[in-house]
C-alpha cells in the first residue's frame, strides 16, 4: 500500500508542522510520498524530504496551482491516484477545500478529521463537534482522509527522500485568486503553537484584547478567541478556537473570560494543562480545567502577565 | 437567476448529545430537531440575493428522512419560494453520506438548472464538510467554500473565504457553488404570517430512486462512543497560587 499525502505550502513555504504531523498519522498506513503543489513549491518539497518517514516526494510547479485553488489542485490529485491506495493531507482549510473534491472525482468517500488510525480501512473521527467519536470502516478501494493534526505528535527530521518534479494538469480556469489577507504575527502560529492564551466574551471589547495579548508575548504564546468574542468583534476569525475554527492542543492553554460552550470545548480539550480565569464560578469551563481561578480577569490576568516568567 | 440551497434535518443546536448505550450511534428519537445552522445561513443569503433583485427563485432541497420537509417549511417560511423533498431514508439513524447527496444533488442540478448553489459548510452532526464539494467535483463547476462574503457580479462572484491564516478572496466563474461559514450573515426568524403562507407553497416530494442514485454508505459505522472525559482539576485561590502551580507542573 502507498500513501499520497498533501503537504501544506502557504506562499511556497512548507507548513512543517502540520505536514510532519500528517506524515507521523500516515506512516502506518504505507509508505508516504509528498505532493508538494504551488506556483512555487520547490523549496517545500526539499523540507519535505527531511522528514522522518517520507519515502518519496513530487514537486508540481505551476502558477495555476499558487493559493491552492482548489479546481486545478484537485485535477493534479485525482490524475495521481492510480498509485495510491491512501490520499491524505492534515486537516488544514486548505485541504477542506480540495479533499472531498478528490474523493468525488474518484467516486469515493472523504473521511474528514481523522482522530486515529485503527488499521488501513478503519479511522476514528469525533463528530456532532467533538461529543461523540465515531469508528467507521471504509469500503471504499481508496480512502480520502484528512488528519486532525492536534491528535498526531510530528514527525521527526533527518530523512532524505528522493524528490522528483512532476507537471501539473489541466487547469480547468474556473477560479482565480483575488487577494489574501492574512495576518501577519511574530507570535507562534496557533495550530501548533506549545502555549495558547485565548480570550472570550467577558474580555468584553477589542481594546481590552490588548491584556489577554501581553499575557500571551509574556509567554510567547499564541492567541485564541472563542467564537463569542469573534463574532461579537473582539478578535479576528483566524484566532477563533473551537469546532467551527482550529483545534489546538498545546502543553498549556489559558482560557480567560471564557464560559466553555461545548463548541469551544471541543478546540481545545486535549490540551495538557488547561488554566480557566472567570469571575462566574459556575462557568463550565471549570469543568475541564486543572487550574481554575474565579477572578475579575481586569485584574487577574495583568497580574498573572507580571508575575510570570 | 435561480439559486438551489440544499438543507439538512440535524439535532437542534442547543440539545445535548447523548451516545446510545449500545454504541450504534447518536440517540435522535425523540429529539428536537432543526435546520442546520450553516444551511441557515445559506438560506438567508439566498433570499438577501432575491431581494436585492440578484435571483428571482430560491429553492430549497432536502435529502434525507419524511420529516425533513418540517426543515423545508423552515426554508419557506423564512422566504425561499418553493421546496423539493428528496425521501431517501426510513430511519431518522439513518445519516446519508455526502457523496450520496452530491450526487442525488447533482440530478436536482441537472433539472433546476440553478445559476448558484449555496450550501452550508458542514453539518453540525456528521461534521464532513464535504458535500458542496463533492457537488461541485460531479458538475464540474467551480467552487467557493467557507464564504464569509459572497459579491455575484454578472458571469463572476467574488467571493472571500476564511481560511487558516485570515481571509482570502477569489473570483469563481457562474455558475458556481458557495458553501457558506458563520459570518456571512445573521439569519432572519421567520414570522409568524410567513410561516402560515409557507404550508401553501409548494413542496415536492421524491425519492432517491427516482434519481437513479445508490445511497449505500460507503462508510459503515463500527462504533459510536463518548469521547474520553476530562476530569475538573483544582480552584486556586489567587494568582500567586496559581503562578506557583504552574511553575510546580513545569507549565511555565
Amino acid at each position: 500500500m502507498a500513501v499520497l499525502l498533501l503537504a501544506e505550502v502557504n506562499a511556497g513555504e512548507l507548513a512543517l508542522d502540520a505536514t510532519a504531523k500528517a506524515v507521523s498519522a500516515a506512516k502506518s498506513l504505507g509508505d508516504v510520498t509528498v505532493l508538494a503543489a504551488g506556483a512555487s513549491a520547490a523549496a517545500a518539497g526539499e523540507a519535505a524530504a527531511k522528514i522522518d518517514g517520507v519515502a518519496k516526494v513530487l514537486v508540481a510547479e505551476d502558477e495555476s496551482l499558487g493559493h491552492r485553488l482548489a479546481e486545478p489542485t484537485a485535477a493534479l490529485i485525482a490524475s495521481l491516484a492510480g498509485d495510491y491506495s491512501h490520499i491524505v493531507a492534515p486537516a488544514t482549510t486548505d485541504a477542506k477545500n480540495i479533499l472531498p473534491r478528490v474523493a468525488a472525482l474518484l467516486d469515493v468517500m472523504v473521511i474528514s478529521d481523522v482522530t486515529a488510525v485503527v488499521d488501513a480501512d478503519t479511522f476514528e473521527r469525533p463528530i456532532y463537534a467533538g461529543n461523540a467519536i465515531q469508528v467507521v470502516k471504509s469500503a471504499d478501494a481508496k480512502k480520502v482522509i484528512s488528519f486532525r493534526t492536534s491528535t498526531f505528535d510530528a514527525a521527526g527530521e533527518g530523512g532524505s527522500a528522493s524528490v522528483d518534479t512532476i507537471s501539473a494538469a489541466d487547469n480547468p480556469g474556473l477560479s482565480s485568486w483575488v487577494e489574501d489577507k492574512l495576518a501577519t504575527s511574530d507570535r507562534p502560529e496557533l495550530t501548533s503553537a506549545g502555549v495558547v492564551v485565548s480570550g472570550g466574551r467577558g474580555v468584553g471589547s477589542e481594546e481590552d484584547f490588548k491584556i489577554i495579548e501581553a499575557l500571551a508575548d509574556k509567554l510567547g504564546a499564541a492567541v485564541g478567541a472563542s467564537r463569542a468574542a469573534v463574532d461579537s468583534g473582539f478578535a479576528p476569525n483566524d484566532w477563533q478556537v473551537g469546532q467551527t475554527g482550529k483545534v489546538v492542543a498545546p502543553e498549556l492553554y489559558i482560557a480567560v473570560g471564557i464560559s466553555g460552550a461545548i463548541q469551544h470545548l471541543a478546540g481545545m480539550k486535549d490540551s495538557k494543562i488547561i488554566v480557566a480565569i472567570n469571575k462566574d464560578e459556575e462557568a463550565p469551563i471549570f469543568q475541564v480545567a486543572d487550574y481554575g481561578l474565579v477572578a475579575d480577569l481586569f485584574q487577574a490576568v495583568p497580574e498573572l502577565t507580571e508575575k510570570l516568567g | 437567476m435561480k439559486v438551489l440551497v440544499p438543507v439538512k434535518r440535524v439535532i437542534d443546536y442547543n440539545v445535548k448529545v447523548r451516545v446510545k448505550a449500545d454504541g450504534s450511534g447518536v440517540d435522535l428519537a425523540n429529539v428536537k430537531m432543526s435546520m442546520n445552522p450553516f444551511d441557515e445561513i445559506a438560506v438567508e443569503e439566498a433570499i438577501r440575493l432575491k431581494e436585492a433583485g440578484k435571483a428571482d427563485e430560491v429553492v430549497a432541497v432536502s435529502i434525507g428522512v419524511k420529516q425533513a420537509q418540517e426543515t423545508l417549511r423552515t426554508a419557506l417560511a423564512m422566504g425561499a419560494d418553493r421546496a423539493i423533498l428528496v425521501v431517501a431514508a426510513d430511519d431518522v439513524h439513518q445519516d446519508i453520506e455526502p457523496l450520496a447527496v452530491a450526487k442525488i444533488l447533482a440530478k436536482v442540478v441537472e433539472e433546476e438548472q440553478p445559476g448558484l448553489v449555496l450550501a452550508g459548510k458542514q453539518a453540525i452532526d456528521n461534521d464532513m464538510n464535504a458535500t458542496g464539494q463533492m457537488l461541485s467535483a460531479l458538475l464540474g463547476w467551480s467552487q467557493a467554500t467557507f464564504a464569509s462574503e459572497v459579491d455575484i457580479d454578472g458571469d463572476n462572484a467574488k467571493v472571500t473565504r476564511e481560511v487558516d491564516g485570515g481571509l482570502q478572496t477569489i473570483s469563481v466563474k457562474m455558475p458556481t457553488i458557495v458553501t457558506v461559514d458563520l459570518r456571512l450573515n445573521e439569519p432572519r426568524y421567520a414570522s409568524l404570517p410567513n410561516i402560515m403562507k409557507a404550508k401553501k407553497k409548494p413542496l415536492d416530494e421524491k425519492t432517491a430512486a427516482d434519481y437513479g442514485v445508490d445511497v449505500t454508505p460507503r462508510l459503515t459505522v463500527v462504533e459510536t462512543k463518548e469521547p474520553e472525559a476530562r476530569s475538573a482539576g483544582i480552584i486556586v485561590g489567587s494568582v500567586d497560587e496559581l503562578v506557583t502551580k504552574l511553575k510546580e507542573a513545569g507549565a511555565v
